[in-house]
This record gives structure tokens, C-alpha cells and sequence, in this order.
């Protein structure tokens, strides 16, 4: 054969005569199950050959790393020039407490800081609200006010270290506080690097921490988005997620179309606003979940990467090249980690960890082992970290890029994902688009269904789960440490939010949230009125409020 | 004559937004010819008391994964109290749940809460021995 790229060695004539063959040969041995399928519950054959790819071109499917459409990954040498950031996800209790473990973690070897708010500052409720009842400091950590955030990054160099804060109904106000925070230390806001997760659409979708309807939620995020254009030209202001949504139980397909559809709905967005693709697309970020079916994501990440820069490309005309290449973030499964000998867990963790490297990922957050029993104790969180370490160190997975990549199963998993991902777009669009489909419960049906199929395979036991359903220990006794939420910790939260209203300058307030409800009503960026407002120490719940009466609230329909 | 079905309702008390739980063990519970009604997120508890006495169930189920328990069990109750169900209805749950706040719940007058890793088989066979005793 001329063409050594196709040169197996034999004819493809040969290959699939003897492949057809060796077909009907392993058609007659017993199998230990009827069905061999991912944690997505889609069918695997025994095999993968060169006759899985079809016409393969290489340059067209793959390239090289750095290059279109980037998928061996979005930089040329990959991790033998820089590692992934270390990004553990951590908040709990007061500012103070998650400082604590912050700078713990710092001192540890983690390279970037990520913060869990509560669910009040989720829901931009103060601290002292009557809706904030139980569950202050319980799911991360509470942030009322600027003095809250200066308190949580005390001893931190904002302009040395990068910070991710999941925030998305109320990310506008956080990074003002932000902001806020680095204007009283004289640090320019170009110089700040971080990330806000700021994506509402998948809140709509699957984590359901939303406030206000989309069309102001909207107008918010690309506000943002603006701003840090203009202003925070090192910052993300979105990460587009799919890792909630796999939490509520999609498939990895669902995962990576309904994300990637997000993303578009923001691009699509921001170009209505008038801005060019190219002063903001490089700015944007992606978050994906790590599973347990090793191939089955890396696959996905991989895809990803695809499809995000043919898109840009081809549909929304991206000539920067930095506008093509899909950064993201991968956080291990907590869905996949179980209640019962906990410690197994670890060894979960690692293996997705693993397929988060293997699929190119930039940062890592790895779960702790505790992560079903409650927030993740010290103990637990460091070796999660040093999880990542091994593998960064050890494993030797970083001296090539994309090891994978030609492996017949990975490449045809690879083109399967792609193409699945294609025809939820094209139903998404025939729906109206990502809003319209959001109202008419599309996703949130999808994702309810792929979940209770995969429950029912497991109470079925047509999925093992080691310690669930097989291997189970009786009277097992959980003798990890837990980490408590105290009392206390509410307390002096609740304390030092009164004491700051006793303190601080009414008529300032007054005058910022008045400013804030007037640039509210209009159209114009609502960035520098929350900035003003933030640094007069108008509170989270207080902005929320104005915000509410100008925008109204969402509420979803509930099915199931 | 059919026998009359059990009445359901699971609910989402508070602010937390996980709702896969809920909606398994919903599905789960309908499958298994249960009426169920699902609440949806971000329930008071006089809202879930309310609408289990107008929808006139046989069972309360919450599911928590924020932490919140110790705060919106014991609300219930209490409030299932107030209206005169307790005992006739029963409050069961599951979520993110630690062991020893679990037997403090059952001791203030929940039934069985559920961990993760529970089978919904599990769940269903609860509530129809609770039921067939009550009956």
C-alpha cells in the first residue's frame, strides 16, 4: 500500500475478513453478562478495529496538540510545560474557618484557590435572613458582605494566586466584592486571575440554584462578560458546567451536548450585544465531570474540544485562535461516591483523576473520600490532593500528550460522542433553543430519566457498585473523622453582619443601592454600580433585593 | 373492589437544589403503583404540611443533602402536630444524613431516613410494611 498511514500491515480487505471471522468466533464463548455497557449505559463491543473509524484523516479528526481542532489537546507541549492547576473546591463555616483551610491547602502544594459559598449566598440571602435558616456555613462558606470576602482571603495575594468562585445567580455581586476587595489593596484589576462559574443556563437545568427568570440572568452574565473584556481581561468570567449536570444524573453525551449548547446560548449572546467574538471567547471557560468509565471520558473531553473549535470557527467565525480552544476544568464525580466503606472511595477518585489527565484537562478539583458523609475534613481533602500529585509525579501519564489518541475504542468513542452531541443540538434548535427548552422542562426530563435507568440498574444489579450492592460489609461501621459545622461558627457570622450594619455609612448605602436599582432598570453594564456598592458595604442580601423587585423571581415546574 | 392506593408526597424543603434523589425515589415509588406528588425545590414547611394535608397522603418524604436536617425535620413535625397528623401520616426522608442525627430524628417522631447507596427497593418495601401496619 502507498499510503503508509493506512498501512496495517495487511489489506483493510484482510483485516475484515479476518475480523469477520474472529467475530464469529467469540460469538460462541460465554460472556459473564448479556450486556458490557459505560456508566452511561451504552452498549460496548468486544473489539475496536481500523474498520471502526471508517475514513479516518488524521490531520482533520486530530492534528497535533495546540493545534485545530485541538483534539489532542488545546496547548502544544501540555503538561511537560506546565502541570494542570491543583484547584481544590473547599468552604465551610465563616470566612475565617475556610481561610484556615485555604492556606492550608496552599501550604500543601495546591496551586489555585476555589471557593464553596453556603446556599444562602448562593441564593443571595444575607446570613441573617429568615430563609437562611440551617443552612448557614453548612455547604461552603458564608459571604455576606465585602468585609466577609477580605476576611476569606486574608494573607492571600490576589495578584499572585488564581481564584475560582462557584457563584452563578448572584456572580455579578461576588466579583464585584472581588474587585472591591483588590481596589482598597491598590491591586489593578487586570492583574486579578480567577474564575466565576457565573452559568445560570445550567442552573436552570440541573444544580437549580437560580433566582431570578433567564432573561435577566442573561443580561447579567453578559455584563460580565463585558466587563472583564474591558477591564479583568485575566479573568473567566463564566464557566460553562457540565458537572452539575452530570451530578443530576445525565448520561456523559447529555453532559457534554447540553453544555456545549450552553455555551453557545452565551457566545450567541454577547455577539446580539454587539461584542466581537474575539474580545471575549478566549476568556471563556468549561467545567466537566469526571466519571467512573475511564475511556468514556476521556472521550468526552476530547470530543469536547472538537466540536467547541469547529463551531467557533466555522458557525460563529472566530479568527483569534485562542477564541477555538476549550480550557476547562474537570472535578471528580461526587455522584459515583458511596456512603459505605468510604475509603474505596479513594481509589474512585483516582481513576477519574486520571481520565480528567489522560482527557487534557487545565485544573483539577479531586472529591475527598468523605464527600458523602459530609464537607470534606482535613485529613480527607489532603489526600485527595496528594491524589492528584501521584499521578502528576508518579504515574508517568505527563511525559507524552494525548496517549490515547489512535487507540481504535478511544477515536471511534471519540466520533460517537460527537455525532450523539450533534443531534441533541439539532433538537435543542427545533425546541427554540436552549431558554425555550429549559421552560419546556427538555433537559431536566432527559437527565431525570438517565438517572432512575441508572438507579434501576443498580437495585437490579446490572451494575455493581463495590460496597453498594456487592462486596457489602454488614454492620459496617463508618471511623472516619467528619467535619462538624458548628453552632459557634453561625453565631459569629451572624455577629459581625449586625455589627458591620451598625457600623457602616447609611446614606452611602442608600445612595449605592438606589444606583444600583436605576442601572438595573436600564440597560446599561451593571458591573461598576455593584462595585460602588460593594466597597460602601452594601450586603449580598441587600443587592439581591433591589435585583429582585427590578427582575422578579423564577420558579420551576415540578416534574419528575 | 381495587385496593386504594398509597398516597405520597416528596418534598424539597429549604434552599437545597438537589433534586436527583428526590425524583429517583418519586419515579421509583410510582412505579411501584404508588400516587405520588412531587413537590418540587424550595419548600417551606407550611407549604409541605399544607399540601400534604389538602392532597390528604398517607406519607411525608423530604430529601436534604444540604445539612439542613436537624432544622427542617423537626419543622415538620412540629407542624404536622399543629394539624393533628402526626402518627396518622408518616415522615420519612433520606439525603445527606449522619448516622447519629438520623436516630436523633427518628426519636423526635420521623420514620426511617435513607443514606446513599440505598435501594429503592428498599424504600418501596418500607413504606407498604408501614402502611399494611397501620391498616
Amino acid at each position: 500500500m502507498e499510503n503508509g498511514q493506512e498501512d496495517h500491515g495487511m489489506g483493510s480487505e484482510d483485516i475484515r475478513h479476518n475480523e469477520e471471522r474472529w467475530r464469529e468466533e467469540v460469538r460462541e464463548l460465554d460472556e459473564l453478562k448479556a450486556r458490557f455497557m459505560t456508566t452511561s449505559s451504552e452498549e460496548i463491543d468486544p473489539l475496536y478495529t481500523p474498520d471502526s473509524l471508517g475514513d479516518f484523516e488524521y490531520l482533520d479528526e486530530l492534528g497535533f496538540p495546540g493545534e485545530y481542532p485541538y483534539t489532542r489537546g488545546v496547548y502544544k507541549n501540555m503538561y511537560r510545560g506546565r502541570l494542570w492547576t491543583m484547584r481544590m473546591f473547599a468552604g465551610f463555616g465563616t470566612a475565617e474557618d475556610t481561610n484556615e483551610r485555604f492556606l492550608y491547602l496552599l501550604e500543601h502544594g495546591q496551586t489555585g484557590l476555589s471557593t464553596a459559598f453556603d446556599l444562602p449566598t448562593l441564593y443571595g440571602y444575607d446570613s441573617d435572613a429568615p430563609d437562611s435558616a440551617g443552612e448557614v456555613g453548612r455547604c461552603g462558606v458564608a459571604v455576606s458582605s465585602l468585609e466577609d470576602m477580605e476576611i476569606l482571603f486574608n494573607g492571600i495575594d490576589l495578584d499572585q494566586v488564581s481564584t475560582s468562585m462557584t457563584i452563578n445567580g448572584p456572580a455579578a455581586i461576588l466579583l464585584a466584592f472581588y474587585a472591591a476587595m483588590a481596589e482598597k489593596q491598590d491591586i489593578p484589576l487586570e492583574k486579578l486571575s480567577g474564575t466565576t462559574q457565573n452559568d445560570i443556563l445550567k442552573e436552570y437545568i440541573a444544580q437549580k440554584e437560580f433566582i431570578f427568570p433567564p432573561e435577566p440572568s442573561m443580561r447579567l452574565i453578559t455584563d460580565t462578560v463585558e466587563f472583564c473584556a474591558r477591564r479583568m481581561p485575566r479573568w473567566h468570567p463564566i464557566s460553562i458546567s457540565g458537572y452539575h449536570i452530570r451530578e443530576a444524573g445525565s448520561t456523559a453525551v447529555q453532559e457534554l451536548a447540553f453544555t456545549l449548547a450552553d455555551g453557545f446560548a452565551y457566545v450567541e449572546d454577547a455577539l446580539a450585544r454587539g461584542l466581537d467574538v474575539d474580545d471575549f471567547a478566549p476568556r471563556l471557560s468549561f467545567f466537566f465531570n469526571a466519571h467512573n468509565d475511564f475511556f468514556e471520558e476521556i472521550a468526552k473531553y476530547r470530543a469536547a474540544r472538537r466540536i467547541y473549535a469547529r463551531r467557533m470557527k466555522e458557525k460563529y467565525g472566530a479568527k483569534n485562535e485562542r477564541s477555538l480552544l476549550m480550557r476547562f476544568h474537570t472535578q471528580t464525580a461526587g455522584c459515583s461516591l458511596t456512603a459505605q466503606q468510604p475509603e474505596n472511595n479513594i481509589v474512585r477518585v483516582t481513576i477519574q483523576a486520571l481520565a480528567g489527565v489522560l482527557g487534557g484537562t487545565q485544573s483539577l478539583h479531586t472529591n475527598s473520600m468523605d464527600e458523602t458523609l459530609a464537607l470534606p475534613s482535613d485529613t480527607a481533602a489532603k489526600i485527595a490532593l496528594r491524589t492528584q500529585q501521584v499521578i502528576a509525579h508518579e504515574s508517568g501519564v505527563v511525559n507524552t500528550i494525548d496517549p490515547l489518541a489512535g487507540s481504535y475504542f478511544v477515536e471511534s468513542m471519540t466520533n460517537r460522542m460527537e455525532a450523539e452531541a450533534e443531534v441533541y443540538f439539532d433538537r435543542i434548535e427545533k425546541l427554540g433553543g436552549v431558554i425555550p427548552a429549559i421552560e419546556k422542562g427538555f433537559f431536566q426530563q432527559e437527565i431525570a430519566r438517565a438517572a432512575y435507568r441508572y438507579q434501576t440498574e443498580i437495585d437490579g444489579d446490572d451494575r455493581v457498585i463495590v460496597g453498594v450492592n456487592r462486596y457489602v460489609e454488614e454492620d459496617e461501621k463508618i471511623e472516619i473523622p467528619i467535619l462538624e459545622i458548628t453552632r459557634e461558627m453561625h453565631d459569629r457570622q451572624i455577629a459581625r453582619l449586625q455589627a458591620l450594619r451598625e457600623r457602616r455609612d447609611e446614606t452611602a448605602v442608600s445612595a449605592s443601592l438606589a444606583e444600583v436599582r436605576r442601572v438595573c432598570t436600564g440597560t446599561e453594564n451593571v458591573m461598576p454600580s455593584l462595585i460602588e456598592a460593594a466597597t460602601n458595604h452594601c450586603t449580598l442580601g441587600e443587592i439581591v433585593d433591589v435585583m429582585r423587585e427590578v427582575f422578579g423571581t423564577y420558579r420551576e415546574p415540578a416534574m419528575f | 373492589m381495587t385496593e386504594k392506593k398509597i398516597r405520597i408526597l416528596v418534598a424539597k424543603p429549604g434552599l437545597d437544589g438537589h433534586d436527583r434523589g428526590a425524583k429517583v425515589v418519586a419515579a421509583a415509588l410510582r412505579d411501584a403503583g404508588m400516587e405520588v406528588i412531587y413537590t418540587g425545590l424550595r419548600q417551606t414547611p407550611e407549604m409541605i404540611v399544607n399540601a400534604a394535608v389538602q392532597e390528604d397522603v398517607d406519607v411525608i418524604a423530604l430529601s436534604i443533602l444540604s445539612g439542613a436536617h436537624l432544622t427542617h425535620f423537626p419543622a415538620v413535625l412540629e407542624l404536622m402536630k399543629e394539624q393533628g397528623i402526626i402518627g396518622e401520616v408518616l415522615l420519612t426522608g433520606g439525603g445527606i444524613i449522619p448516622e447519629g442525627d438520623i436516630e436523633a430524628l427518628k426519636e423526635q417522631g420521623t420514620g426511617q431516613l435513607f443514606g446513599p447507596g440505598t435501594n429503592t427497593r428498599d424504600i418501596v418495601e418500607y413504606i407498604r410494611n408501614w402502611h399494611e401496619g397501620r391498616s
